[in-house]
């Protein structure tokens, strides 16, 4: 069972830097402790309604934001939704894009809108990229026969 | 969708689209009738009460609330027979009807207007908090919502059936910490630092009744 004890330290060590480095908060904690054995795949489902719901917002926003006269008010809706679900799933990073770039909606300002627009997407396949690094991790365990630690 | 045998009603139609129903609806267990738009939310609310071992039908919009609880403008039937609703949850920012107007057409209808209702929002605006307490909502959550905000909902569930209007808690939870405030195009103060930790206001609103710390509302009022 040795390599099953080791993907759990891995999976554990991963979960913690993630933390570290404010990809998530304890948003997603609460998430990881709404999952047992009656609802198994609890995060996994939620995280990605999140990626689907994220991508669909990304692409209202870059077409809002390429109109020739900018619709602010419809711009600040679309990151209202993503800060939404971003908080719900604990994805700090994102949220935190998405405060700031509603200051720049606030203000009308187009540069600092598609200046967010870059690091809300830069961010969100940051945090995509490890969780999806993290549910394989979970597998691999599951598959060698382990659980997974909490 | 299917529908379970607890809306059985001569008025109802076939099919209502966009309803999620928890089968096997018990009498014992709380019935709470969730509303938020967005997906992601109504995903993780839904599992919150469910842990909570309330029975749960959430739906994507206030209008879609106001159908399935029979006050819908354009069916004349009044409430359904059997439907028992404990608790209305509702997000606030919705597009076409916000959680405030559902709030106020629930309390305005004979059948729902004593059924606790509780607003959620992502926004810790207190004139927000103020309107929808004014308008009667039991409780105002900010996101996101953890278990213990709906332990505590789960807590004066109970306590509203024997006491009535007693338990008026106020989840501030959120007040210390930084948030957006969304001032909607124009300038506003920041939002008022407190204590962090969650406590309960006394059962009048008008505690919150203070000049400072009036905020102006964000877009979606």
């Amino acid at each position: 069972m040795d390599g099953v004890v080791q993907l759990q330290r891995q999976l554990l060590d991963y979960t913690a830097l993630l933390f570290q480095e404010g990809f998530l908060n304890d948003q997603f904690t609460q998430l990881q402790q709404l999952q047992d054995e009656t609802n198994p795949d609890f995060v996994v489902e939620v995280v990605s309604l999140f990626f689907e719901d994220s991508e669909r917002l990304l692409n209202e926003l870059a077409n809002t934001l390429d109109q020739q006269s900018i619709d602010f008010r419809k711009v600040d809706s679309h990151v209202h939704q993503l800060k939404g679900s971003s908080s719900s799933i604990g994805a700090q990073r994102v949220q935190n894009v998405c405060i700031a770039f509603r200051n720049f909606c606030d203000a009308q300002n187009t540069e600092g809108c598609l200046k967010c627009l870059q690091q809300v997407k830069n961010e969100y396949s940051l945090v995509k990229n490890k969780l999806e690094t993290l549910f394989k991790l979970e597998q691999q365990i599951l598959a060698a026969g382990g659980s997974i630690p909490m | 969708m299917e529908i379970s045998g607890v809306l059985s009603r001569r008025n109802m139609p076939d099919e209502i689209g966009g309803f999620d129903l928890s089968p096997g609806h018990s009498e014992e267990e709380a019935h709470v009738l969730a509303v938020d738009d967005s997906l992601v939310d109504r995903k993780v609310i839904e599992r919150l009460l469910k842990i909570s071992s309330c029975k749960v039908t959430a739906v994507d919009s206030g209008r879609r609330a106001l159908q399935f609880l029979g006050l819908d403008e354009e069916k004349n039937s009044a409430a359904l027979d059997g439907l028992k609703v404990d608790l209305i949850i509702t997000d606030y920012c919705m597009p076409g009807m916000t959680g405030y107007e559902l709030l106020k057409k629930i309390k305005e209808s004979s059948t729902f207007r004593e059924t606790p209702v509780v607003i959620m929002s992502s926004e810790n605006i207190l004139t927000r908090i103020d309107r929808c307490l004014e308008e009667g909502a039991e409780d105002f959550i900010v996101k996101p919502v953890k278990l213990s905000d709906v332990k505590r909902l789960k807590d004066y569930m109970t306590r509203e059936d024997r006491d009535g209007n007693e338990g008026r808690g106020i989840n501030k939870r959120k007040l210390g910490e930084a948030c957006d405030v969304s001032p909607s195009f124009s300038s506003s103060p920041p939002s008022i630092s407190s204590s962090s930790s969650s406590w309960s206001a006394p059962s009048s609103p008008t505690s919150l009744d203070s000049p400072t710390r009036r905020l102006k509302t964000s877009t979606c009022d």
